[in-house]
């Protein structure tokens, strides 16, 4: 399965003259970007701009229409690369949680870990106790998905994500869905996983969370990167004039 | 006079209840009921229908329902994952084959398999003698239908849940085998049982085949009988044998529907 070589020198992600359309409708026109290893990079920017569609492109649910987007210097967009074994290899993490509802929590950690990476269900247990303690709910591995409050089932999804040792996490809006009050939690834990030293790419809302975990701020719309940088610059001192509409919004 | 809409609903329920009481009535005096009971449920020829009732045709009729549900199921899943296949002669064959078993009436699809194969090829027979080809023959027509029920299900299951398992490095087939299908046939349970009791009932289409007794099942039990003793009664036990199947499986289905709505 893993003949797929890394390369240790290159970048986490790096996307090249990426665009995308969904039939006649070009959502990403040529976009450029890295992200380092070891960084947190948290993407910005109105409903529509194209924020998910990036992150999905990254590890091919969605299909690029030209472009090339590499992980770890290994290229995603070649057609005949292994993706299953990429992608086991890119955590990802949704608005809406997307728990397996048929399975426990810790059949939800280790049935892609069994299945997909070939442990043993014993060390797939471990691997999974290990992470459920990481996300604080190791208590509730026997409960059904149903049965979690949505900051929990988002936990329990990154918890799940984390199982297959992943180098890199993708979140597109983790706690878009989420009630308020529910909200730090998840945050908490992307804070832990930040501090860890784990390559991060958010998609999010969450302008205080950009600013202090953040290594690197972008601001999509309309498709193209229009501004990058620091996140305490960017959100405190943007330079395009459609950054500082955006953020008179949010803000 | 002016009535509340409660007590007009009211009034007008009491009518219609009179009126039903003056029907059941009416018919409880017209009927004969000395001779009704001497023809359906004759006292003399019941215990004659026993054990057989039971140990040769009841158990045929869950035998072939049991066959024919299961191959029909597997048949079924095949021809539902064709529907949604992405290769164009795959969905073609398999909606050729639904479109064509739910047009034509099952009666004449099991006429036409009893007697069309042989014909087609002289010397050989499906394994498993009658059974075998009632099996086959009812579980063609089962799956025609059990396949749209089951492309409905595996489509009423979230986009999202395959791609939490493609992103997570399953195939697209690992994918479907081990996250959608188990969900799909979740949704799909209570269609599904209704299915079990319209195949049921479907298997008495049995009766068209020549058989010998001990491959009786209810329908030709009860049409023997009525040939033999020229009185319905053998019949109506048959009925009454559907109903000790059907009438627990719509309990069942109720159950499982109302657990659904109550899970919304
Ligand atoms: N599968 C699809 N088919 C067709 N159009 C799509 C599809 N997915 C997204 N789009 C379109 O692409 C554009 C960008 O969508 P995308 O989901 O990437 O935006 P976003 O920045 O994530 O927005 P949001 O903040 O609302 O999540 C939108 O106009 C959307 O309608
Ligand atoms: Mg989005």
């Amino acid at each position: 399965m893993s003949q797929i070589t890394v390369d240790e020198n290159a970048p986490a992600i790096d996307v090249q003259q990426l665009h995308k359309y969904f039939g006649d409708n070009q959502v990403l026109t040529g976009i450029d970007f890295h992200v380092d290893r070891g960084t947190v990079v948290c993407v910005i920017g109105p409903s529509g701009s194209g924020k998910s569609t990036l992150l999905r492109c990254i590890n091919r649910l969605e299909e690029p229409t030209s472009g090339k987007v590499f992980v770890e210097g290994v290229e995603v967009t070649d057609p005949d690369i292994d993706l299953d074994a990429l992608r086991a290899r890119i955590g990802m993490v949704f608005q809406q949680f997307n728990l397996f509802p048929h399975l426990s929590v810790l059949d939800n950690l280790t049935v892609a870990q069994t299945k997909v990476k070939k442990r043993k269900k014993d060390e797939a247990v471990e691997v999974a106790r290990r992470n459920l303690e990481k996300v604080g709910l190791a208590e509730r591995e026997d409960s059904y998905p149903a049965h979690l409050s949505g900051g929990q089932q988002q936990r329990i999804a990154i918890a799940r994500a984390l199982s297959m040792d992943p180098d890199l996490m993708l979140f597109d809006e983790p706690t878009s869905a989420l009630d308020p009050e529910l909200v730090g939690d998840v945050l908490g834990v992307m804070k832990d996983l930040a501090s860890e030293g784990m390559t991060m790419m958010v998609v999010t809302h969450e302008m205080g969370f950009a600013r202090e975990v953040g290594h690197k701020l972008v601001f999509m719309d309309g498709g193209v990167i229009v501004e990058e940088g620091d996140p305490r610059t960017v959100l405190g001192d943007p330079q395009e004039e459609r950054t500082q509409s955006f953020l008179s919004k949010v803000l | 006079m002016a009535m509340s809409p409660r007590k007009r609903a009211q009034v007008s329920r009491g009518i219609q209840y009179a009126v039903l009481g003056v029907v059941v009535v009416a018919i409880a005096l017209a009927a004969d009921w000395g001779t009704l009971q001497q023809t359906f449920l004759n006292g003399e020829i019941l215990p004659e229908l026993f054990p057989d009732l039971f140990t040769v045709a009841l158990k045929n009729t869950i035998y072939y329902t049991a066959g024919a549900f299961v191959f029909g199921l597997v048949l079924g899943l095949v021809l539902a994952l064709m529907r949604l296949s992405s290769v164009g002669p795959y969905r073609w064959i398999a909606t050729t084959f639904i479109e064509f078993f739910r047009g034509v009436p099952a009666l004449i699809v099991f006429i036409g398999f009893y007697y069309g194969l042989p014909v087609a090829f002289p010397g050989r027979a499906l394994p498993g003698g009658t059974f075998g080809t009632v099996t086959v023959a009812l579980g063609l027509v089962g799956a025609a239908y059990m396949a749209e029920t089951i492309r409905a299900g595996i489509q009423a299951v979230p986009k999202g849940q395959v791609e939490a398992a493609r992103s997570l490095g399953m195939s697209s087939t690992r994918a479907m085998v081990t996250i959608v299908i188990p969900q799909a046939f979740r949704i799909i349970l209570p269609p599904l049982t209704n299915e079990l009791i319209l195949l049921t009932k479907d298997s008495s289409l049995v009766y068209l085949i020549g058989l010998s007794f001990s491959d009786y099942e209810l329908t030709k039990f009860g049409r023997e009988g009525l040939n033999q003793y020229t009185n319905l009664t053998p019949l109506f036990a048959a009925a009454l044998c559907y109903l000790l199947i059907t009438v627990p499986l719509s309990v069942v289905v109720r159950r499982m529907e109302a657990r659904a709505d109550r899970a919304r």
